[in-house]
């Protein structure tokens, strides 16, 4: 195991001890993301820790506290847009910073007024006559907005442009003043602690990404997004199964075949999630690694990776409920080390953060379009 | 430049990319996304294209890219009738 894991490890026994006092208070897992501060995990992309093992993190964290995954594999999506180009310089003196103080980036990227769509925004980057630019944007949710040093927001690129003009600019927490709306109750990932916020930013015109979003949205952003949320899902999967594994196991092996054969259905679904996450994996490191990355301009590749993102979060969702009617009551109960509670509510927020429903419309009209081969 | 080829593109523009202008005003190389197609009013551009020009975009054309102006969407229509 490469040192990055053994101190994800570290930090996730760090996260279990603490996930059910932060679901129940739904607060933030403070404990985790400090143990994985201390690990150096914030800056492991910068560091040159290779992808698949920030992935691998993000399963690992999925098993022990949901909350700590979500934080992790967040801010890693943004790391990830930071190091998308070589052209930004900016960005390379701000990684160096994040590398010497695991500083913890969110993201505002859902908006007020655009329907859930992320392609469109309603606020600008708006130059001041001072040489700086301004920006206030209505966040319905900010992932653990009181929590992140700094912060990545997409909006329009000037106060002309059309909606679909996008640029992601990275602000820090010192340039941003957060009002926050509303409360947080959720269902699910409690601990992300994502009410809603106007964003209010004044920063230097370098500080806005030189890549238009509709490329940094298809080539990193979402692909990158897909692929470590589908990692800490499958995570919470991964211990509903193993929890569902210990009741079968200790009921002994003469006891009901129906919930063995059950606990076997289970892992065929498991393993067929596993397998299609993998194979996303590999063709996504592939394609970026090509120069221009042509293969992940098309709409074959964003109908893929939105692919897999249905597919995984509801897959996991139905492993979790699976997992339950196997250890039946004892899974019921909260009080039970077999308690599949606190996993099958946080699966559910997987078809909901960036809507199902949203991108099998796109899907639908993609698919018109896109030959199968 | 009126051609047969441009009316075609023109007309399909006007039925199907939901441009809150005249495809007639728009330069060859202007951006239809800065015009104001949505990347849902492009896929259906991309239909009519095939409908009306009778031919199949291979995966690889299918970018954004490709349907971002008059004279890119003229390119990839002019590459597929030489392939053919």
């Amino acid at each position: 195991m490469s040192d990055f894991l053994a101190g994800v490890a570290a930090a996730a026994t760090v996260a279990a001890e603490h996930v059910d006092a932060v679901d129940r208070d739904a607060r933030f897992p403070q404990e985790g993301i400090d143990a994985l501060k201390d690990g150096r995990a914030l800056s492991a992309l910068a560091d040159g820790v290779p992808f698949a093992e920030v992935a691998e993190a993000c399963r690992v964290l999925g098993r022990a506290c949901s909350a700590t995954g979500m934080v992790f594999a967040m801010h890693q999506i943004e790391v990830a847009c930071l190091l998308s180009t070589d052209e930004w310089p900016w960005a390379k003196g701000y990684l160096a910073e994040l590398s010497r103080e695991q500083r913890l980036i969110g993201s505002v990227t859902s908006e007020i007024g655009t329907g859930g769509d992320m392609g469109r925004s309603i606020s600008s980057v708006e130059p001041q006559p001072d040489g700086t630019c301004t920006l206030v944007k209505q966040a319905p949710t900010v992932s653990y907005g009181e929590y992140a040093d700094d912060f990545l927001t997409t909006t329009r690129r000037a106060p002309d442009a059309d909606g679909g003009d996008q640029v992601a600019v990275m602000h820090l927490r010192d340039q941003t003043t957060m009002q926050k709306n509303g409360t947080w109750d959720p269902l699910g990932m409690r601990g992300t602690c994502s009410p809603g916020f106007v964003v209010s930013a004044t920063f230097a015109p370098e500080q806005v990404h030189p890549t238009p979003y509709v490329t940094l949205g298809a080539e990193t952003m979402v692909p990158v997004s897909h692929l470590l949320w589908s990692h800490l899902w499958v995570g919470i999967a991964v211990e509903a199964f193993e929890r569902a594994k210990k009741s079968v196991k200790a009921a002994g092996p003469n006891a009901n075949s129906v919930k063995a054969q059950r606990l076997s259905e289970l892992h065929n679904q498991l393993s067929g999630t596993r397998a299609q996450l993998a194979e996303a994996m590999e063709r996504w490191q592939r394609e970026y690694a090509e120069p221009g990355r042509p293969a992940l301009q098309t709409m074959s590749a964003t109908l893929r990776h939105n692919v897999l993102k249905t597919s995984v979060s509801r897959s996991v969702a139905s492993i979790c409920q699976g997992a339950l009617e196997i250890t039946g009551i004892a899974g019921f109960r909260n009080d039970s080390p077999l308690a599949i509670g606190r996993l099958l509510r946080d699966s559910l927020s997987a078809s909901l953060m960036v809507s199902n429903d949203r991108l099998h419309e796109t899907n639908a009209s993609l698919l018109m379009v896109v030959k199968e081969g | 430049m009126t051609t047969p080829m441009n009316d075609l593109i023109l007309s399909v523009l006007s039925e199907h990319g939901r441009l809150p202008v005249s495809p007639e005003s728009l330069g060859e190389s202007d951006d239809l996304y800065a015009a104001g197609m949505t990347s849902h009013a492009s896929i259906s551009v991309m239909l009519g294209l095939e409908d009306a020009f009778d031919v199949e975009f291979p995966d690889r054309m299918l970018t954004r890219e490709v349907f971002s102006s008059i004279a890119s969407i003229r390119a990839a229509l002019n590459e597929l009738a030489a392939a053919a």
